[in-house]
């Protein structure tokens, strides 16, 4: 250890060769793209059976919710090797990160709330979305968008 | 983690870092922890927005295109995208591992085809761009009527291309820092400094590019 010491810069005290070899990495990559084979298969279901029974559709959603946060989680431990870090590091990053938990389940539940509001004494909105948007065969002969 | 710490160093007595990680280092997960508040921040506004609206456009009618052909592929054009980014963190990785065995042609090679996937993204986010614009999407235009058949607000493509351009252009800053640090490797800078520290600290960015690339991916593609 000493002698590699003053090579490093001093804040490095012991140089961890925690990836020996590639076949970690490797792996890893061919768990992420089968986990996004996966996603994307499910992405597809909800194109294919376009009236699946709204509870089915709020599932497939969720499965590939916790599919991205499992990708999420190997890119970080893994290829960031940031689960090779001392503990104590590593809480300094994800326990702020832990707001998340609030900012997302808060927000959302404003954002139904005001669609809720809306719907009961904004008769316009509520009648907008009943109405059937005038065709635009977007697919082509569409004007392209204008910069400002 | 805690193996690597022999219990007789007494790590908080002073002169050493705790965290045994190199300043610089430790300073770059805390910026990326602090650009994930941002990116998180967009990206739940847009879920706040969505959550609000009656209906939303249906990704797989939006992005179903594909260069050179008229074919009617939903997601297929974005997974490949998805794809090129994950193909490059590995060889970012890679570029990491020969760092840490003081290989500066092994670093060289791999940092030279991180970059060629970063650009090869860039240019696939170009043509999507451009193809949703020529079908009149830009910000403040949005032609994709929601998955209920009802006429859609310009949300859609607002946040589609705020959050999207915003992302593409951490990938463009990516490929800046990655080219900055090709050229240093390939001059010997690292050798001379006697470690390759840099490489590391340019792959968390880049890492974290890849990894906000899995919910942008998520937010608007899939779900």
């Amino acid at each position: 250890m000493e002698q590699h010491h003053h090579t490093f810069s001093p804040e490095v005290s012991v140089i961890t060769h925690h990836d020996s070899g590639t076949k970690k990495i490797w792996k890893t990559f061919w768990l992420l793209l089968v986990i996004t084979l996966i996603e994307l298969f499910l992405g597809l279901t909800m194109y294919w059976f376009p009236h699946m029974a709204d509870w089915l559709h709020t599932a497939v959603k969720g499965v590939i919710i916790i599919l991205s946060l499992a990708k999420a989680f190997y890119i970080v431990s893994i290829f960031m090797h940031l689960g090779d870090e001392i503990r104590n590091m590593i809480m300094t990053i994800v326990v702020p990160l832990m707001l998340f938990v609030w900012f997302i389940g808060a927000f959302l539940w404003d954002g139904h709330s005001w669609k809720e509001l809306r719907n009961d004494y904004d008769p316009y909105k509520k009648e907008q979305n009943t109405k059937k948007a005038e065709p635009k065969e977007h697919e082509e002969g569409q004007k392209p968008g204008h910069l400002e | 983690m805690a193996q690597a710490v022999p219990i007789e160093r007494k790590w908080w007595s002073g002169g050493k870092s705790p965290f045994n990680v190199e300043y610089g280092k430790l300073m770059m997960w805390y910026f990326l922890m602090s650009d994930a508040f941002t990116f998180g921040a967009f990206l739940i506004s847009y879920g706040t927005i969505r959550f609000s609206s009656n209906s939303w456009p249906n990704p797989n009618h939006v992005f179903r295109a594909f260069p050179f052909t008229e074919a009617n592929l939903p997601l297929a054009f974005v997974s490949l995208m998805t794809f090129i980014l994950i193909m490059s963190s590995v060889t970012m990785v890679l570029a990491v591992h020969e760092g840490h065995l003081m290989n500066r042609r092994g670093v060289v090679k791999w940092l030279a085809w991180t970059i060629v996937g970063g650009l090869a993204f860039l240019g696939c986010q170009a043509w999507e761009w451009t193809h949703l614009y020529h079908h009149g999407a830009w910000w403040g235009h949005n032609p994709f009527p929601n998955a209920n058949g009802s006429q859609a607000s310009t949300n859609f493509s607002n946040f589609f291309f705020t959050i999207t351009g915003f992302h593409g252009f951490h990938v463009f800053s990516g490929v800046v820092i990655n080219i900055i640090m090709l050229l240093m490797a390939w001059n010997g800078a690292f050798d001379r400094r006697g470690h390759y520290l840099m490489i590391e600290k340019a792959g968390l960015y880049w890492h974290f590019v890849d990894l906000v690339w899995v919910f942008v991916f998520l937010c608007f593609y899939l779900i």
